[in-house]
């Protein structure tokens, strides 16, 4: 395969929200705005590529028995350093992600790329998974956090949509709300993708 | 719909979903009148809305699916008529729109339509409502009767007085003259279907008749309300209201006879009911006394529906020629 269908196919083919049904966890729990979503993909996506490069680069060090731990502790060392240096230089969307950014350690898309194709393809090819798949997450969960606070809040990104005359729909940037807009796009999207073929 | 448990040969009924469904909305008219009777106008258009927002998204979502249109089985309809007994008087067009809407197309259709949905759809609705929009679905006025030549003034439902008084000073609030008789008759704040205990029981007689619902959930529902809130009343009559005012005020009536009743979200037998009624009255009532909101009739109606399936598989009945219930499970 190519690098650039293994970068492309993370974005839509393979999606890990909308396809995959990966890393729904934080996907869920932070999509309360936009600027949220963004921000948790971005992190997670920064995890992912190095977590990927550092994986494959090693592929051939990790004895087999071990990977996991292994993989983990390679994640983590990138996720701590994701969380100190958005509490340095984002220090409003690390409060807003709050325990969110440490979990990123156990996003199962990240462990899953990793075992499935870091470990397996060279470092370049994992680089490219790396990103498309990061891309990916990271488009889903804007999408996602979009809807939700389009709905919820009557605001995109932070400014006003709607005006000021709209009534929220408080539901929507609640827990069950989310799971609501989830199934609602992914109906949407295997309706679509149903009369695509 | 009497769904005995017993080997065959069975006698076929002749019943339809259509005449279950009609049944049920002949019983609701009692209330349907009384609330107009007593809010007038809003009262039709929020029944208006409701009723067409639920057969328009039942069309919607059938064309969608390609499914063959069903509207006159008449389960779109109920719903729609049951979220609007279940909505405040003064609820907005687009408040009893989106409800219908979130009804029939959550609550129902996405489960695959009519017999696949593990929720009441109207309460799935009504709660969706309540907690999206506090100020809406909780802005109550008091009845002001057709030709009484009264403005509808803004006021507190019985128990979210309750609940205030208690809330702030410990002990119940006093209730006004006769205030017992004026819940029963319907004059009191509240939603469009709850007001009046009298439209409800007359409603519930006429489905007792017809045999569309059995006394199991209902008298269960409502004797573990009963029994319980006068436990507490007996405790601390300062503190806890008396059993009547648990029964007349809320939801409570409306909840028990045609919500809680729902033939596709409640157990299908007898011991089965009976367990899923006392589970309805008891998490009402502590709702009500402990918990955050004032009315528990919805959430505990709804908590009761998800364990409907367990409540199911552990009173199903022991099937002929095998070992004992236990075993088999």
């Amino acid at each position: 395969m190519s690098l650039i269908k293994t970068l492309r196919k993370g974005i839509w083919q393979d999606n890990a929200v909308f396809r995959l049904l990966l890393g729904l966890c934080p996907t869920l729990a932070v999509t309360t705005s936009a600027e949220n979503g963004l921000g948790m993909g971005l992190a997670t996506t920064f995890v992912l590529i190095c977590a990927s490069l550092v994986v494959s680069l090693l592929r051939r060090l990790i004895p087999a028995q071990v990977r996991i731990p292994a993989f983990i502790v390679i994640i983590a060392s990138f996720v701590t350093l994701v969380q100190l240096l958005m509490e340095a230089y984002l220090y409003d969307l690390y409060k807003a992600l709050g325990i969110f950014i440490p979990l990123i350690v156990v996003n199962c898309l990240i462990l899953g790329r990793a075992e499935a194709f870091a470990s397996k393809n060279k470092p370049l090819a994992s680089l490219a998974d790396g990103i498309g798949m990061g891309l990916g997450f990271t488009l889903s969960l804007f999408i996602l956090g979009a809807v939700r606070e389009l709905f919820g809040s009557g605001s995109l990104l932070g400014i006003s949509i709607f005006g000021a005359g709209y009534i929220p729909v408080l539901l929507v940037i609640l827990p069950p709300g989310a799971f609501i807009t989830l199934g609602l796009l992914l109906a949407g999207m295997n309706h679509w993708e149903a009369k695509r073929r | 719909m009497l769904p005995y448990l017993s080997s065959s040969p069975h006698v076929r009924a002749g019943e339809t979903t259509e005449q279950i469904m009609r049944a049920v909305i002949y019983a609701l008219i009692p209330a349907c009148l009384v609330s107009i009777y007593m809010f007038g106008l809003p009262a039709l258009a929020t029944l208006f809305w409701c009723t067409a927002g639920a057969l328009a998204s039942e069309a919607i979502c059938q064309k969608l699916m390609q499914r063959p249109l069903a509207l006159r089985d008449g389960s779109a309809a109920l719903t729609g008529i049951l979220l609007a007994l279940n909505l405040p008087p003064s609820a907005p067009w687009w408040l009893s729109l989106l409800g219908s809407v979130v009804a029939v197309a959550i609550g129902k259709q996405v489960y695959g339509g009519l017999g696949y949905n593990p929720f009441n759809p109207a309460l799935v609705a009504r709660v969706f409502l309540l907690i999206s929009f506090p100020v809406q679905m909780t802005t109550w006025t008091s009845p002001a009767p057709l030709g009484s030549n009264i403005d509808a003034v803004t006021t507190a439902t019985p128990l979210g007085e309750m609940k205030t008084a208690v809330m702030l000073s410990g002990t119940l609030p006093e209730l006004p003259h006769n205030a017992l008789s004026h819940y029963f008759s319907g004059q009191m704040a509240g939603s469009l279907g709850e007001v009046s205990a009298a439209a409800l029981i007359l409603g519930a007689t006429y489905l007792f008749w017809r045999r569309i619902i059995t006394w199991h959930i209902p008298v269960s529902f409502l004797g573990s309300t009963l029994i319980l809130g006068g436990i507490f009343w007996l405790i601390d009559p300062n503190r806890y209201p008396d059993p009547i005012f648990h029964l007349c005020t809320g939801g409570l009536l409306l909840g028990a006879f045609f919500m809680a009743t729902d033939m596709v979200t409640s157990p299908v037998s007898p011991s089965g009911m009976v367990l899923f009624g006392l589970g309805c009255g008891v998490l009402t009532l502590l709702i009500r006394l402990f918990g955050g909101y004032p009315e528990g009739v919805s959430f505990a109606i709804l908590l009761m529906n998800a364990v409907t399936p367990l409540i199911d598989r552990v009173t199903a009945p022991r099937v002929f020629g095998t070992g004992q219930t236990k075993e088999a499970l």
